[in-house]
Formats: structure tokens, C-alpha cells, sequence
């Protein structure tokens, strides 16, 4: 294997002070939930391995990925977490372009074969054999199918890559397929990291993770890192108080919508929406959707195009009409039943009249 | 346990000639009544969980309607499970008719009866059959809508729950960190566990509307049974 500078060399080369590389640290533990003790492990980490090479592979998809990771305001920033890596390939923000970045990848297989990771934003369509997504004048699906069997481990950036997202939506014309399910997808452990995009400081705290213990964080039965998809939106919304007060927005535009109360009424998906939002916000901490007045619709989750309005609660129940609903269809059930019960019991009591009437004539 | 001669046909004992039995145990009883009134404060609180009650004015610090109506549900909830578990385990310990409510219908004289009972309910038939324990159809409602929706209710329920209480909790090691990933997410979980509410408001209006009815209309006594444990006859035709 080539010798590849440390993260700290890299650091220090691009004119990082000691001081603030070890903020860096300390900050990164915090932000993996670690005790201060684990600064100096982070530290050392960085100081004596190598850049961990990455590929990116990008599919169906809109670049928000992208567009989060590079805007990661983590105490360093861009350009550290861009060098941490060594991001070998990313054709979106990648200077090679036609067949030399695409020689980049055969060139990272060969040397670090079994060491690297595969980053994947996006997805693979597999209908008319993968002709909706073609890269070097191949199917994205060979691509990554050839990349994954040689890869480390596989992270699903966003909701396409670790659900499917708007492109897998039904009807799916061009049968996006999440990563996980990509038919010929070597077996190798999957991070998924949702959300449209994820957070941009949980992806580069996850490849942080991932260089400092040098094995995948504790991921839940779905496959997301514990770390930040254990809570719900909702369990760390700061405007809980006003829900388990009672205090709702009733309309987007009323006076409890000035007031900053919760969202739930309006359809806020924050108590079925796993993800780190309320607590890591966006754009250095600035905000998140529930502050900025908007309720949550559920991004991270699994199938969120696919289910319903962005403002209910519940999902839609197609089969009894576009915009129905559990509430709906069961209070109409409840409703039919209540009147023939009434019939029933209608035509219960002029039968036992009759019947005691014929008792009578006899 | 009768007040006079009785001879049942063990399929589904249908009374050839008696006046009165004693069916339903105290403990049966009791967790009827309990259950009823677990029940329904679990529709009631569920409702306004799922549709709030208009927004409380004020201080958030002087007002906790939420935390009480969800207190409210996640109590009855646990009543609901712990009764449910008690009367598991007296279908096992109590007397045969105990064990009525878990067994499926499935057995020829079943459908046949059930054909019958449901012939009653059309008029077509002049008579309703004499039953010690649950005519073969409130059989069938009691096992496919009851049993069935209590357990979907309850496993549904503490896989919300323990969306709250978090990872490593136990509810969030039973039931939520398999029930979820089986729905997909959160929100079907919470739509099915609303469509189940529903699902068991039909069962109990058909359940509270037949059990009336059959007071009234068929040979035996009812709503009395569930508060004595006696079953009384009416006549003495088998």
C-alpha cells in the first residue's frame, strides 16, 4: 500500500494550528456524544493513520447530499474534511473529468483493494436495463455492484441511497432501487444515512467515527447509526413543552403559529421522524425546519413520498380515495355499522311485536 | 354447577334442558368490567392524542393536558396488557367456558352453528339456539375482532410506547425495535394502530348491541350473565 499522509499532516500542510486541531478533536468527540476522555484517542487517531480513501459514487439523485456534506460546519470545515478523506473520486466536485476520473476508480480499486469506502449518493434504476442512469456510457448499476466487491464498507448517503426517495416513489417508472437492495451489491456492512439531505455534520461525524475506532458505529435494526437516528424529532423538539401543554397551531397563519407553539396539528411529522435535526440543526446550528414555523415531513424516513400529505399525520389510505385516512375510514366504518345496527334493531322490535301478536291470536 | 338437570353437547353446549348455570367465574368478571373501562378510556384518550383538543391558552408551565390525556392511555394501556396476561392465565386455571374466548372456530358444528346464528340475525330462524358459554357466532366475533384486535392493539401500542421511553428500554427491545422496521416506519405504525381502534369501536357497538338484544330476544340471559355469572333460561325447550 502507498504511503498516504496522516489526517493531522494534512491538516498541518493546509496551515491548521495544533491548537485549533485539537479543538477539532475535542469538538469531534462531543459531537459522537464521547466523554472528553476520547479527544486525545481522536487525536491520536488522526495523527498516525492514514487518510482513509474514499470513492463517491454518485446515481439517480439531486446533489443535496452533496450540497449538506461540503457545508459540514464542523470546527474545521470543508476543506479539512475534504483533505481527512481522501476523496478520490466524486464526480461532482472532482477537477478529472471523462475517461481520467473515471481511470481514478480502477486506479483506487488496484491500490486499495478491501480498504476504502463507498459512499453512495443516490440510487441504481434497474428497468430497461439501467438505461435512466448511465456514467462512462455504463449502467450506474455495474458500477457500483464492481465497486462494492471491493470496497470496506458501503455508506447510503440521503434518503435515496438508504430508501429510494422521490425517484423510487410509486408508481418508480424506472425502478430506482436503495442500495441495500441492489441486486449483486456485495455483502459488505451498509451505514445508511438518511435523510433528504442528512445533516451535514452527522455525515462527516460518521466517517469521523468510522477513521477513529476503525469500525462502523452501532447501527440500529434498520441500519442507521445509533448515534443520531435513536430519537425521534419530537422526543428533542424544543417546542415539546407546548405540546404536552396542550398548545397547538391550529392554522399556519394564526396566533399560536406566532407564538412558536407545536407544530402537530398542522401535520408536524416530528413524533414519527427519527433523525438528529432538533438537536444538531443546520447551517452551523442556525435553525431547523420546526424553528423556522414549518412542521417536519418526515425525510429521513422510510417511503416518506409514498406516504400521504406532508401535512398528515397519518398516512393515506389510497384504496378508499386519494386524501383518506385512518380517522376517516374507520369513523365511516363505525358510522355504517351504527346505522345498521339501528336498522337491526328496528326491524328486531317490529318482528317481536309481530311475533307476540300472533302469540295473541292464538 | 346447575340448578337442575343439564346435559350439553360438548361441541359448543348447547343446553338440552336446564334453568339456570353458573358460566362466568369471578375473575372473568371482573376483567370484563375492568377491560371494558380500559378500553374505552384507551378510544377516548387515543382519540384526543391522535385529534387534540383545542389549544389551551396560556403559560405552557401552567398546563399539561397532553401529558395527562397520554398519562391517561399509557396507564390504560397497561391495564389493558396486565388484564389480557391475567386472562391468559385463567383460561388455563378457570373452568372450560374460561377458555371459550381463545379458541378459534373452526370445527363443523361451529360453521354450522354459526350459519344458524347468523340465520337468527336475518329473521330467518324462530328461534335462537341455547348457549351455556358464547353462541358459535359471538364465538367467531370474540376470537377474529377481539382477540385479535386487543393483541394488534397492545403489541401496536407498546412499540409507539416505547418510542418514547427509548432505546434499551424494554418496551423498545420487545416491541418497537421489531414491530417498526416490520411496518416500515414510525407513521404506518401509528396509522394501523388508529385504523385498530376503529377496528375494535365495530366490535364492541356489535358486541353491546347483540348482547342487548339477545337480553331481550333470545332464550337466555345476557348482560345479567356477565354481572352474576349465571346463565338463566327461559325455557325449558331444548
Amino acid at each position: 500500500m502507498a504511503k498516504i499522509e496522516t489526517f493531522y499532516e494534512v491538516m498541518r500542510r493546509q496551515g491548521i494550528t495544533r491548537r485549533s486541531f485539537l479543538k477539532y478533536c475535542s469538538l469531534t468527540a462531543a459531537s459522537l456524544g464521547l466523554s472528553p476522555a476520547f479527544a486525545p484517542k481522536i487525536a491520536h487517531a488522526m495523527e498516525t493513520k492514514p487518510r482513509l480513501p474514499v470513492l463517491w459514487l454518485h446515481g439517480l439523485e439531486c446533489t443535496c447530499c452533496s450540497e449538506s456534506f461540503i457545508r459540514s460546519a464542523h470546527p474545521l470545515a470543508k476543506d479539512v474534511i475534504l483533505s481527512m478523506l481522501s476523496l478520490d473520486y466524486d464526480d461532482t466536485i472532482m477537477a478529472a473529468a471523462g475517461h481520467q476520473a473515471e481511470s481514478i476508480i480502477e486506479e483506487t480499486i488496484k491500490k486499495y483493494d478491501g480498504q476504502f469506502l463507498l459512499a453512495v449518493e443516490g440510487n441504481a434504476p434497474l428497468n430497461q436495463d439501467g438505461m435512466s442512469m448511465i456514467i462512462a456510457g455504463k449502467p450506474f448499476s455495474e458500477q457500483l455492484n464492481r465497486v462494492s466487491q471491493h470496497c470496506k464498507a458501503i455508506i447510503s448517503w440521503g434518503s435515496c441511497a438508504s430508501w429510494g426517495c422521490v425517484q423510487a416513489a410509486s408508481p418508480n417508472p424506472t425502478h430506482a432501487v436503495p442500495t441495500h437492495k441492489h441486486p449483486g451489491i456485495a455483502n459488505k456492512p451498509i451505514i445508511k444515512v438518511p435523510g433528504c439531505p442528512p445533516i451535514a455534520e452527522v455525515m462527516t461525524a460518521v466517517i469521523a467515527y468510522m477513521i477513529t475506532f476503525d469500525k462502523i458505529p452501532s447501527l440500529d435494526r434498520q441500519g442507521r447509526p445509533k448515534m443520531f437516528y435513536s430519537q425521534r424529532i419530537h422526543d428533542k423538539c424544543y417546542r415539546r413543552p407546548h405540546f404536552d401543554a396542550g398548545q397547538f397551531v391550529e392554522e399556519y397563519d394564526d396566533e399560536y403559529a406566532r407564538k412558536g407553539y407545536c407544530l402537530y396539528k398542522v401535520g408536524c411529522k416530528g413524533p414519527t421522524t427519527y433523525n438528529a435535526c432538533s438537536t444538531i440543526r443546520w447551517n452551523e446550528g442556525t435553525s431547523f425546519p420546526i424553528q423556522a414555523g414549518h412542521g417536519c415531513i418526515g425525510c429521513s424516513e422510510d417511503g416518506f413520498w409514498d406516504k400521504g400529505s406532508f401535512y398528515d399525520r397519518l398516512s393515506g389510505i389510497h384504496q378508499f380515495g386519494i386524501e383518506s385516512n385512518a380517522d376517516e375510514v374507520g369513523g365511516t366504518a363505525a358510522a355504517i355499522v351504527g346505522g345498521a345496527i339501528a336498522v337491526h334493531a328496528a326491524a328486531s322490535a317490529i318482528k317481536s311485536a309481530t311475533n307476540k301478536a300472533d302469540q295473541g291470536d292464538k | 354447577m346447575s340448578d337442575s338437570s343439564i346435559t350439553t353437547d360438548t361441541s359448543h353446549d348447547i343446553v338440552k334442558h336446564t334453568e339456570s348455570v353458573y358460566v362466568y367465574e369471578a375473575p372473568v368478571r371482573i376483567w370484563h368490567w375492568v377491560n371494558a373501562l380500559a378500553i374505552t378510556v384507551l378510544c377516548v384518550t387515543g382519540y384526543f392524542i391522535g385529534a387534540p383538543l383545542p389549544t389551551m391558552p396560556g403559560d405552557p408551565s401552567s398546563s399539561y393536558l397532553m401529558g395527562y390525556i397520554r398519562f391517561a392511555h399509557f396507564a390504560s394501556g397497561y391495564v389493558l396488557a396486565v388484564g389480557m396476561l391475567g386472562r391468559i392465565y385463567w383460561a388455563l386455571v378457570g373452568n372450560h367456558h374460561a377458555k371459550q374466548l381463545f379458541i378459534p372456530p373452526v370445527s363443523k358444528e361451529h360453521i354450522k352453528g354459526m350459519i344458524h346464528e347468523a340465520r337468527w340475525y336475518a329473521f330467518l330462524e324462530k328461534e335462537s339456539v341455547k348457549c351455556v358459554g358464547h353462541n358459535p357466532l359471538a364465538q367467531a366475533a370474540m376470537f377474529t375482532m377481539f382477540v385479535f384486535g386487543t393483541f394488534f392493539m397492545i403489541i401496536t401500542g407498546f412499540a409507539l410506547y416505547g418510542e418514547g421511553t427509548g432505546m434499551g428500554s424494554w418496551q423498545y427491545n420487545m416491541f418497537s425495535s421489531w414491530v417498526i422496521p416490520l411496518f416500515g416506519q414510525s407513521q404506518d405504525v401509528h396509522t394501523f394502530h388508529h385504523l385498530g381502534m376503529w377496528f375494535l369501536i365495530v366490535f364492541i357497538m356489535a358486541h353491546v348491541y347483540a348482547a342487548i338484544r339477545e337480553d331481550i330476544m333470545s332464550r337466555q340471559s345476557m348482560v345479567s350473565t356477565m354481572i352474576s355469572g349465571w346463565r338463566m333460561f327461559k325455557d325449558n325447550r331444548p
